[in-house]
């Protein structure tokens, strides 16, 4: 009895006690270290290389934050999680930022306390197929197993598809990618369901890629963006216009080959100068100094660079840009100017 | 003694005097343990609320009642994605609860077994157990449930060349397909019937007990109630025209329709935790049955007692005494093993409230509470009948 009274007295005073938040970029400046939340492995968009080097358009995105913000983008730490672990990692401060291939939702947005930073890649659900099976849509998978990987948006999207299709099937839920790679592989299911760019990945890596296919029907809008902890909008506001700056290089003609060039004086295209620095000083605002954008963009390149190096039409990832392409080329990239 | 025979001890200060005092001393021990241990869970109480408090979450079960909006695909109790994540925990309890149920009975029979035949004389079969124990509980359970999921899903065939066991039932590699059958009104005599052999059982050996403290005449009690509770149904079963409907499986698009299905992930998790349970519950029974005196077997034979009745009223009594308290952790290890069910998606607890729900509400604290609070109520639950059971199979001295 005395116990209990205690711990609720204790209990009490303890929530009286909180103290105040600092800054994570004053915490990774400090740490000299950016600690990114990844993927275990998904090629393209971010699994280790035979050095043991991560690789990818999300690693890149990390890479890029962490130039800006350090100076190096080799100094970044990279977490790897399950779609079940990112959240929690990111939220109770193992990760600064979160480039997961991660679907942005209200839900997260709101409930699970996340602040998204503009979409960097706009996908959708799709469903990768045995060709020998002559199945050609998607509707006509009544009855299937089907493998999909949990703590993802694509097992909600999933059941709704099914349900309003008035068609049945039996999920085969798996917790990694290469667990449902193996399922499917092990021909535990006949299909395998996740964001299309995923499954692209997904069928570069089977041993004969030319036997699988990926079904038309895209039952979902999945806008991958990465993410930060809410409650800290210097930070928020970093990781954005970094996703910006690189999105909007593009555009501008701002690459990585000519990016210190550029940077070198003013040019005559004041939407350059802003961004480089060489007019104004744009990184002030968000407590990073006036080079931000030019180490971002010499780290990486461009929105259009890293999509050409890591899942563009010459890599075996294969993806078109189709979506996204930049606003004037047909898709619908779009970033919020520098100015 | 008088004081004076004491050599003058120098004077200490009180502290060190209640130091030195054992009893004292014992007291300050605890009192200093019990505070650490306090402090550190009011530190770690403390700070999850502080840290939820800085992300401005807060702590609500209300998430329980929305609609889960995932499917699952082995349910017990009907379930859609339009259930709520209650509904979906339930079903995770119930899947856990039918693993570690199922996979407890096939282990303590396993178990017995091997321990029978650890203590066999043949060579073969006492090497063979002695082999099969050393292996299986020498290699982690989690590469057991693998090895078992993995051998299914890829030496078992695809649906449309799946193994046809008389028309019936089918091996594939997505399970094991077989007829559920449907009660025709008729088949509750049967049940009826059922129910009283067992209630006749129940008195029947009281009875038999009775008459044989009275009278020494003996009932082959075992031959009785075996009739009662099978023979007895069975009969009725088939003079009423064995009134059960077979729903047959049968083969449309990817899989089978109708008929009941046991999961290649329930098969895996099932056969892994018993196999690897059995293993251990082999060697307490080796142990219990080797603590038992052999001279008490002597003694039963010279007093003329046969074999079997030696080992049944002598022998195993008495084992069980010394095989039950460690036979309780075992059944707690498998029960908790079960957990590992998401390693090849078997939709238990862990992955249903612990994993989906969790994951999809964001609830994390919530959710491992629960998940928390069902492990140990179901340990709870075990030891306590386990307790019972030792406590009605000890000695009984008169």
């Amino acid at each position: 009895m005395k116990l209990t009274k205690t711990t609720a007295l204790a209990a009490a005073i303890s929530l009286t006690a909180l103290t105040a938040q600092a800054g994570t970029l004053d915490d990774v400046q400090a740490r000299g270290e950016l600690n990114c939340v990844v993927t275990t492995g998904l090629a393209g968009f971010a699994a280790p290389d035979e050095n043991g080097r991560w690789e990818g358009f999300d690693v890149d995105f990390c890479r890029a934050v962490a130039a800006a913000v350090l100076g190096d983008p080799e100094k970044v730490k990279f977490v790897p999680t399950t779609g079940k672990t990112r959240f929690t990692i990111l939220n109770s401060g193992e990760g600064d930022i979160l480039f997961r291939n991660t679907t942005e939702t209200m839900s997260r947005d709101a409930d699970l306390k996340l602040t998204f930073l503009p979409v960097n890649y706009y996908d959708g659900q799709g469903f990768l197929i045995r060709k020998d099976l002559g199945i050609d849509s998607a509707k006509d998978l009544d009855g299937a197993s089907v493998c999909i990987q949990t703590g993802t948006t694509t097992e909600l999207n999933l059941a709704d598809f099914f349900r309003v299709n008035n068609i049945s099937y039996e999920p085969v839920t798996i917790e990694t990618n290469e667990e449902g790679i193996a399922n499917y592989t092990a021909n535990r299911c006949d299909v395998y369901t996740t964001d299309a760019s995923g499954l692209a990945s997904t069928r570069a890596a089977l041993e004969d890629p030319s036997a699988h296919k990926i079904l038309p029907e895209i039952i979902s809008k999945e806008p991958l963006a990465g993410a930060v902890r809410q409650g800290d909008d210097q930070w928020a506001d970093i990781g954005k216009w970094v996703v910006n700056a690189i999105i909007s290089a593009e555009e501008l003609g701002v690459t990585q080959a000519n990016v210190a060039e550029l940077a070198a004086a003013a040019t005559n295209n004041p939407s350059i100068n802003r961004m480089l620095g060489t007019e104004g000083n744009m990184g002030e605002m968000v407590g990073l100094d006036a080079q931000w954008a030019v180490r971002a963009i010499t780290a990486i390149g461009n929105y259009g660079e890293t999509f050409d190096r890591h899942i563009g039409p010459d890599t075996p990832i294969a993806l078109e840009r189709g979506l996204n392409a930049q606003w004037n080329n047909g898709g619908i990239l779009y970033a919020a100017p520098i100015r | 003694m008088s004081e004076s025979a004491i050599p003058q001890q120098p004077q200490r200060n009180p502290l060190s005097r209640l130091w030195n005092d054992k009893e004292a001393r014992s007291v300050i021990i605890q009192i200093f343990a019990f505070s650490c241990i306090f402090a550190f869970f009011f530190f770690m109480v403390r700070n999850a609320m502080y840290n939820l408090e800085a992300i401005g979450k807060d702590i609500s079960l209300d998430f329980l009642w929305q609609p889960s909006s995932y499917d699952i695909s082995q349910s017990l109790i009907e379930y859609n994605s339009r259930s709520t994540h209650f509904r979906a925990m339930i079903v995770g309890i119930l899947n856990t609860l039918l693993v570690a149920v199922s996979g407890i009975i096939l282990a303590t029979v396993i178990g017995f077994l091997l321990g029978v035949f650890r203590l066999s004389k043949n060579f073969l079969i006492n090497k063979l157990a002695y082999v099969y124990i050393e292996y299986v509980r020498n290699v982690p359970v989690l590469l057991h449930i693998l090895l078992v999921h993995g051998l299914i899903v890829h030496t078992l065939p695809l649906p449309k060349n799946a193994v046809n066991v008389a028309d019936a039932g089918f091996l594939t590699n997505r399970g094991f397909f077989m007829p559920k059958p449907s009660m025709e009104p008729m088949f509750w005599l049967v049940i009826v019937l059922f129910v009283l052999g067992i209630v006749f059982t129940l008195w029947f050996r009281r009875y038999a007990k009775r008459v044989q403290d009275a009278t020494g005449r003996h009932y082959p009690v075992f031959w009785i109630c075996t009739a009662a509770i099978v023979g007895i149904p069975a009969l009725a079963f088939l003079v009423t025209g064995m009134p059960l409907a077979w729903e047959i499986p049968e083969l449309k698009g990817f899989n089978f329709r109708g008929g009941m299905v046991i999961r290649p992930e329930f098969i895996a998790l099932w056969l892994a935790l018993s196999l690897y349970t059995a293993a251990f519950i082999g060697e307490i029974v080796r142990a219990g049955i080797t603590a038992v005196n052999w001279g008490q077997t002597e003694a039963a034979f010279a007093l003329g007692i046969s074999r079997n009745r030696t080992l049944n009223l002598v022998v195993i009594p008495q084992a069980l005494r010394i095989i039950v308290p460690p036979l309780t952790s075992q059944y707690l290890n498998l029960t908790k093993n079960s957990s590992l069910a998401i390693a090849i998606g078997y939709m238990d607890i862990v992955a249903t409230i612990g994993g989906i729900s969790l994951n999809q509400t964001g609830r994390e604290m919530e959710c491992m509470t629960i998940v928390l609070m069902l492990y140990l109520t179901f340990s709870l639950l075990i030891s306590a009948f386990m307790n019972w059971y030792n406590q009605r199979i000890k000695l009984v001295e008169r």
